[in-house]
């Protein structure tokens, strides 16, 4: 599904500013990955350099999607192909009614893909549905996308996304921060409910918490933009006892 | 007296500059460039006028020509642009066939037509829109026929200006220049003195017109020059919704626009005004466009609502404050606007609240956006006379900038001459921010996708106000006059 090959990244236009230091990473179809890591070590770089924000630049390596480079691709194409990110800080958008940016999101993808549109009844239909699912107010998505709404409210709405849009990639940008238990268990069975052997997710993340409901087939330990670990779940609940420490260089604080 | 000599004939308009670079040559009797007081006369001598109009056209001229000859010309506005030359200027021609005008669809720009798909113009309006002979456009006209008839049941007259002074002198005697008197500006008395044609809508005590006036009579706009003069009277209790304009970028052949609005709003009654500006705004070099100077106001009577809705997004210039006078006690003043100005265009533009009554309430809702090299500034007055116990007013300016090259500007004035006023402003500027584009575009949307979303969005609490049809037209505009600006 997708292959990490040595991926180096940097901010654009400042020197010396590299954050992703050689990154290989192999997540097969149907596989959740969790991506774990300090503050600072990488983690939401990753998750956005995967999904082709402008504000970094790729320096190194490749990134391949069912076999083929997507770097030079602009995001949209990739949403295109299937990849989705759930951002840990949703946009405001004033003015804009979550339901038409999903449809015309939708529509885009078809029109890409050269797939008929979905009807607007159709459409209503599995948003209305989806919206009850996902536990959304549904006073919520009648206002503009994301304004006014709660750390947990944008949360579920970028799970309310990741369900009507069906990505075959799903990428999770510390989905969980900011969410009480109650929030935390949605979106997990948001997730859990959404596993295929045709679709991938990476959950990156700080804490082990949210792997207790999701439980990954790989994780990783990401610091100072290397993945200095990859074990199976086990290694999520080391971390939780002993921290990060086991991986920074000497002198350094998590 | 009127020497008719002085016209010559030409069948050709070549010589001046057709902005949409398509060319109908309309026979047309041209007077020449230039004008005094012998123009004037000739206008309304052409019109057939009655003594009392041409009397109010001639003391108008004489104004303006003092306020020429003392350089008195408005330079307090943000805008920028080459003195314009008043005796280079044709102020009479009269279109008078229609067999040079293209006979169907078949025969217009390929590009003005792609145009009209873009914004998703109405099919059978199309070839009103792009000048096709009247004649050859029978789905329109039927349709206007029926609906002319259903008004005139109703006791409504809606006709073009020079048919109401034939037709209703007394009630056009009584109204014009009653809000706009031909003193008022440069432009309005320049104006009164020569304007060409225009609107008449009347509607009588207690009636309700059933449609919006202008959406099935767009093609009556046609030809009306350059000097547009409308007038709306909604009498006790009647209520009208009116729209000016259209998306479609109409071929203006003139530079120089400068056109009057007046709207009377008598006791109980309401006058909905709404426009849409999309007129040639010159290259994306800042070459050509059209300069509009336009003066529109409205008198709201005893417990009368009037409300301006525009969307601007045409001419290299505007220049334009549609105005409420509060007059009656509980009356109610409204203005939304949206601004746009890409490549070199600059608009400066606002309103003027007056209030006179008491329990007076106005709203002004203004959205500037500026992309490209375009300057945007937002110019309002309220004004709380002594008598206007309990007046409100909610004021919100929003600026949006897209790209960096581009101005926002935002120059409110508020008087208060009653200690009971309560008065709220507030004022935004942002950018289309690269995390809303990221975070659109990571769904799939394309940058111009993504910018038209976050524009039209943001320009929501305007378009919600148009006229349901028009409303997805105004967006489709914006998206159409930002191209190039993104991506």
């Amino acid at each position: 599904m997708l292959e990490i090959k040595n991926l180096q990244a940097s901010v654009v236009d400042i020197e010396d500013s590299e954050i992703l230091r050689g990154i290989d990473l192999r997540v097969n179809k149907g596989e959740v990955h969790a991506i774990m890591g300090p503050n600072g070590s990488g983690k939401s770089t990753l998750a956005n350099v995967l999904m082709g924000r402008l504000d970094y630049e790729v320096t190194g390596g490749d990134i391949l999607l069912e076999g083929k480079s997507i770097v030079d691709l602009p995001p949209e194409q990739r949403a295109h192909l299937g990849m989705f990110l759930a951002f840990q800080y949703p946009a405001e958008i004033p003015g804009v009614r979550p339901w038409q940016f999903l449809k015309a999101a939708l529509d885009a993808r078809a029109d890409a893909r050269g797939e008929e549109k979905m009807t607007v009844r159709n459409f209503s239909k599995l948003f209305d549905e989806k919206v009850e699912a996902v536990g959304i107010n549904p006073q919520l998505v009648k206002r503009s996308l994301n304004e006014g709404f709660s750390g947990g409210e944008k949360k579920r709405n970028e799970m309310l996304q990741l369900e009507i849009l069906q990505p075959s990639l799903a990428i999770l940008d510390e989905t969980d921060s900011g969410l009480d238990v109650d929030a935390l268990r949605i979106v997990a069975e948001g997730v859990n409910s959404m596993r295929s052997p045709d679709r991938s997710f990476i959950i990156v993340t700080h804490y082990q918490r949210l792997l207790n409901y999701i439980r990954p087939d790989v994780v990783h330990i990401l610091v100072q933009g290397k993945i200095m670990k990859t074990g199976g779940p086990e290694l999520a609940l080391e971390v939780e006892k002993d921290g990060y420490r086991n991986y920074l260089p000497a002198g350094a604080t998590a | 007296m009127t020497n008719q000599r002085t016209i010559s004939r030409e069948s050709d308009l070549s010589g001046q500059e057709y902005q949409w670079g398509f060319v109908t040559d309309v026979e047309t009797d041209i007077a020449p460039k230039g004008l005094s007081e012998d123009i004037v006369r000739l206008i309304s001598a052409k019109k057939e006028e009655p003594d009392w109009l041409l009397e109010w056209r001639l003391k108008a001229y004489r104004h303006w020509l003092v306020q020429y000859e003392t350089e008195n010309e408005p330079s307090w506005a943000n805008i920028d642009y080459p003195k314009i030359d008043y005796q280079d200027i044709y102020y009479y021609a009269a279109p008078k066939s229609s067999s040079q005008a293209p006979k169907s669809l078949d025969d217009v720009d390929p590009e003005m037509l792609a145009t009209f798909e873009k914004l998703g113009i109405p099919l059978q309006e199309r070839a009103a829109l792009a000048g096709v002979a009247v004649d050859a456009v029978f789905d329109s006209v039927s349709v206007a026929t029926t609906m002319a008839k259903q008004l005139g049941e109703l006791g409504i007259i809606f006709c073009s200006f020079s048919d109401a002074v034939k037709k209703h002198p007394d009630l056009v005697k009584k109204y014009l220049g009653s809000v706009v008197p031909y003193t008022d500006n440069f432009f309005a008395t320049l104006n009164a003195a020569v304007f060409s044609d225009g609107s008449f809508a009347y509607i009588p005590p207690g009636v309700r017109c059933p449609i919006e006036l202008m959406t099935y009579f767009r093609i009556n706009t046609e030809g009306s020059g350059q000097f547009e003069r409308t007038l709306i009277v909604a009498d006790k209790g009647a209520y009208v919704s009116y729209l000016e304009g259209c998306t479609a970028p109409f071929r203006k052949t003139h530079q120089l626009h400068a056109a009057t609005v007046e709207l009377v709003a008598l006791d109980d009654s309401e006058i909905k005004y709404s426009t849409i500006q999309n007129w040639f705004p010159g290259t994306p070099e800042g070459e050509g466009g059209v300069y509009n100077f336009v003066t529109k106001r409205g008198r709201a009577d005893k417990n009368a609502k009037i409300s301006w809705t525009q969307v601007e997004t045409g001419s290299a210039i505007t220049w334009k404050y549609p105005s409420v006078i509060l007059k009656g006690d509980n009356s109610v003043g409204e203005f939304f606007s949206v601004a746009l100005a890409n490549n070199h265009q600059q608009a400066d533009t606002g309103t003027k609240m007056i209030h006179i009554g008491k329990n007076t309430k106005s709203t002004i809702v203004a959205k500037g956006i500026s992309a490209g090299k375009g300057n945007n500034t937002y110019r309002g007055q309220v004004q709380i006379m002594p008598g206007a116990e309990n007046a409100t007013n909610h004021t919100q300016c929003d600026s949006l900038l897209v790209g960096d090259e581009c101005g926002a500007h935002t120059v409110p004035y508020i008087e208060v001459r009653n200690p009971t006023a309560r008065l709220e402003h507030e004022a935004s500027t942002s950018k289309v921010s690269d995390e809303q584009l990221f975070y659109l575009r990571a769904r799939g949307l394309s940058e111009e996708e993504a910018h038209h979303m976050i524009i039209t969005g943001w320009s929501r609490d305007v378009i919600k106000e148009l006229p349901f049809e028009f409303a997805l037209e105004a967006s489709q505009l914006l998206k159409v006059s930002l191209e190039g600006a993104v991506g």
